[in-house]
C-alpha cells in the first residue's frame, strides 16, 4: 500500500530552506498535510519531489501553491508530475472574484425591497393570468370545435372521482365530530333535539363546502402547480406556444372548468356525508331515529343554506385552480422552485377560500338568507 | 499482456419488460485506455454505462469494476470504488440548487469530510478552470450556464475526485465543433495527464478518431466489434460499414488523416476555449 503524504524541512546553506517531500501526494493520502503546508512560516527556497510516490492534481496543487506562496523552486519532479503542475499552474490566471457578502443590514433592506417588489410584480402577474384565462375561456366559447373535452373530462376523473372517498370518509367523521360536541353542549340545556339543526345548518350552509375546498387545494390545486410547473422546467411549454398552441386554452381552462364544476358535486356529496355521520352519532348517542332524524332535519334546514353552499362552491372551484395554475406558470430555473410553487399554491388557495368564505357569511346575512 | 482489465463485462443481459436490449454482451475495458462505445440511437449504450455504475439492476452476467463485482451493490456500498470513478451524464445531472464551485464539492465533502474549507474552495477553482470554465461560473446557478457549460460543470464534478475511470455520456452532444474538438483535446490531455482510463459513449466520429484508442461497437444486442479503428474498418458487418464508410465517417477520417499527415504544433492547454 502506498504511503500518506509527508514533508521534511532541511536547512540549505544560504539560510533559506528545502521541502522534503515524499510518499502519495494524492487525494485520499494528503491528510493533514494540506493545513501544515499552509501554516509553513519558514523561508522555503526549494521544493524537492524526488522522493514522491504518486501525485495526483490534488497534490500537484498543494505543492503549486506553497510554491507560488515562497517563491520557491521545484526541484526533482518527473513527467507525470511536471504535467499535473503545469495543468493546475494555469488557474492562476484565473481568479475567481469572491462571492459578495454585503453587510447583513444592507442585505436586510434588500431583501425587504425585493419582497415588496416581487409582491407588486406577483399581483400584475396574477391579474393578467386571470385575464388571458377569460380571454381564452371566451375564444374557446366562441370556438368549441376547440375546447378540450377529453382533458377536461381526464380532470373530472383526477379532481371529483378520484377525491370521493377521501373526502366521504373526511366528512363524515366531521359529521360525527360536530354531533358529539353539539350534544355534549346542548345536553346542559336539554336542548339536545337542536343537535339536529347545527348539523343541518352547518355542513349544508359552511362546513360540507369548507371542507371540500380545503381538501380540493391539498390534492388538486397542488398537482396544478406541480404538473404546470414541471412542464415549465422541461421547456414543454415554450414547446407549446412555438406550436401555436395556447397553453391558457390547453392547460388552464380544462383545470378550472373541471374545478369549477366538480366543486358544488363534491361539495353536496361532502355534505350528506357529514349529515349522515351526524345522524348516525344522533341514532345511537341521543337516540333519535333515523326518521325523525330527517324529518327534523328537512324542518329546520331552509333550502337557502344549500344554494348558499352551492353558489360558493363554483367560485372556490375556480380560486383553487386558478391560484395552482398561476404558480405553476411562476416557476422557472429548477426542481426547488415546483416544491416552492406548490406550497404557495394550497397556501393561497386556502387563505383565498376563507377570506372569500368569510365575505359570503356577512353577504347572505345581510340579504336575509338567515 | 499484464494490462490489467478495469471494467469487465460478461455475458449481460437486459430486458425492459418484453424488449431485450443486451443478450450476452461482453466488453473489456483496459487500464488507461480511451474507449469509445458506438451504436445506433436505442442499441443500449446508456444501458450499458448505467449498468456499469449500478444504476441499472441487469437481468443477467457479471460486472466487474476495478476488480470487484458491482451487481446488486447498493448506493452506500462499493464506495471504494465509487470513489475511483467519475461520471458525466449527457445532460450534466448538476445538483441544481447549488453553485457549480458546491457541485464540484459534493463528493469531496462525501469522500473527504477532514478537508478545510479554503482547501475545497481551491479544488473547486482549478477543477473548474481544467474544464474549461471561465472563472466566474463559479458562483453560478446550473440554470444560469449554456448547455456546453452545464457538461463542462459536469465534467469538473466528474473529475473532483481525481477519478482513475471516467465515464462520459455523449460529452460532445450539443456542442459547436470548436466546444467539441476542445473538449476532445481536455480528454484526451487529462487521460495523460492523470492517467485516466475513460469510458466513452458517443456518436461524434471527430471525436472516434481523435481521441480513442479503441471503439467497440454495439448491434444486435451485443458488442460486435472491440478494435482500434482501421480494425474495424476491415471487419464485414453492414452497420459497421455504413457507420465507418458513410458520407459523415469518410470527411471525418479525412479530417483525420490531413491532421496526422501535418501534425500542427500543439497549441491547446487545459482550460483554452
Amino acid at each position: 500500500m502506498a504511503n500518506a503524504a509527508e514533508f521534511l524541512q532541511e536547512d540549505l546553506a544560504d539560510g533559506g530552506q528545502i521541502l522534503r517531500l515524499s510518499g502519495s501526494f494524492t487525494i485520499a493520502l494528503i491528510g493533514d498535510v494540506d493545513g501544515r503546508l499552509r501554516d509553513l512560516s519558514a523561508n522555503v527556497r526549494k521544493i524537492d519531489l524526488r522522493a514522491v510516490e504518486h501525485m495526483d492534481t490534488v497534490g500537484a496543487w498543494l505543492v503549486h501553491r506553497t510554491a507560488k506562496a515562497s517563491g520557491a523552486e521545484i526541484v526533482g519532479a518527473g513527467n507525470d508530475a511536471s504535467r499535473l503542475l503545469q495543468a493546475v499552474s494555469g488557474a492562476d490566471q484565473a481568479d475567481i472574484p469572491p462571492r459578495p457578502h454585503p453587510p447583513s443590514f444592507e442585505r436586510f433592506l434588500a431583501e425587504v425591497g425585493h419582497s415588496v417588489v416581487i409582491s407588486f410584480t406577483t399581483l400584475l402577474q396574477f391579474l393578467g393570468f386571470v385575464g388571458q384565462v377569460v380571454k381564452a375561456s371566451f375564444i374557446l366559447a366562441m370556438n368549441p370545435g376547440r375546447f378540450r373535452w377529453h382533458a377536461v373530462v381526464q380532470h373530472f376523473d383526477m379532481v371529483g372521482v378520484r377525491a370521493l372517498g377521501i373526502i366521504g370518509l373526511m366528512s363524515f367523521l366531521i359529521g360525527i365530530v360536530i354531533a358529539q360536541q353539539g350534544a355534549v353542549q346542548l345536553r346542559q340545556f336539554g336542548a339536545e333535539v337542536f343537535t339536529i339543526n347545527l348539523i343541518g345548518r352547518l355542513t349544508f350552509r359552511e362546513l360540507g363546502i369548507l371542507m371540500t375546498a380545503i381538501m380540493v387545494a391539498g390534492r388538486s390545486g397542488s398537482a396544478f402547480a406541480a404538473q404546470i410547473g414541471t412542464m415549465k422546467i422541461t421547456e414543454e411549454i415554450d414547446a407549446m406556444r412555438t406550436i401555436g398552441v395556447v397553453p391558457a386554452e390547453a392547460l388552464v381552462v380544462p383545470r378550472v372548468i373541471a374545478a369549477v364544476m366538480m366543486m358544488p358535486l363534491l361539495g353536496i356529496f361532502a355534505s350528506l356525508m357529514s349529515v349522515i355521520g351526524g345522524g348516525l352519532l344522533c341514532w345511537v348517542v341521543l337516540e333519535i331515529p333515523p326518521a325523525t332524524f330527517v324529518q327534523r332535519l328537512r324542518e329546520v334546514t331552509p333550502m337557502t343554506d344549500f344554494w348558499i353552499g352551492m353558489i360558493k362552491a363554483p367560485v372556490f372551484g375556480a380560486i383553487i385552480a386558478m391560484a395552482g395554475c398561476f404558480q405553476g406558470m411562476q416557476v422557472h430555473g429548477n426542481a426547488e422552485q415546483v416544491g416552492l410553487k406548490t406550497t404557495a399554491a394550497v397556501v393561497q388557495a386556502i387563505f383565498l377560500v376563507i377570506v372569500l368564505d368569510a365575505f359570503f357569511a356577512i353577504f347572505f346575512s345581510e340579504i336575509g338568507w338567515n | 499482456m499484464d494490462q490489467p482489465n478495469i471494467i469487465s463485462v460478461q455475458g449481460l443481459c437486459n430486458t425492459f419488460g418484453e424488449q431485450v436490449i443486451h443478450q450476452d454482451l461482453n466488453l473489456e475495458v483496459r487500464r488507461g485506455e480511451i474507449l469509445g462505445v458506438v451504436g445506433g440511437s436505442g442499441t443500449g449504450k446508456s444501458v450499458l454505462m448505467r449498468s456499469i455504475i449500478g444504476l441499472q439492476e441487469p437481468v443477467a452476467g457479471k460486472i466487474r469494476v476495478f476488480d470487484e463485482g458491482m451487481i446488486g451493490k447498493e448506493e452506500d456500498e462499493a464506495s471504494d470504488v465509487r470513489r475511483r470513478w467519475g461520471v458525466l451524464f449527457q445532460g450534466g445531472a448538476l445538483f441544481s440548487t447549488l453553485t457549480v464551485a458546491e457541485n464540484v464539492q459534493v463528493p469531496l465533502r462525501e469522500f473527504y469530510p477532514d478537508f478545510s474549507k479554503a482547501l475545497l474552495d481551491e479544488i473547486a477553482h482549478y477543477k473548474i478552470y481544467l474544464s474549461g470554465l471561465p472563472a466566474d461560473a463559479a458562483h453560478k446557478f446550473p440554470s444560469e450556464l449554456s448547455g456546453g457549460m452545464r457538461k463542462r460543470a459536469g465534467l469538473a464534478r466528474a473529475l473532483a475526485m481525481d477519478p482513475e475511470l471516467l465515464f462520459l455520456d455523449e460529452p460532445t452532444a450539443g456542442l459547436d465543433p470548436i466546444g467539441a474538438a476542445n473538449f476532445d483535446n481536455l480528454t484526451r490531455d487529462l487521460k495523460e495527464t492523470l492517467g485516466l482510463t475513460v469510458f466513452l459513449i458517443t456518436h461524434d466520429l471527430d471525436t472516434l478518431y481523435a481521441i480513442c484508442d479503441r471503439v467497440a461497437v454495439i448491434a444486435d444486442k451485443k458488442v460486435i466489434a472491440v478494435g482500434a479503428i482501421e480494425e474495424l474498418l476491415a471487419i464485414d458487418h453492414p452497420w459497421i460499414n455504413e457507420y465507418f464508410s458513410g458520407p459523415r465517417g469518410r470527411a471525418a477520417r479525412r479530417g483525420h488523416d490531413k491532421h496526422n499527415n501535418n501534425p500542427q504544433p500543439e497549441l491547446h492547454q487545459p482550460g483554452r476555449s
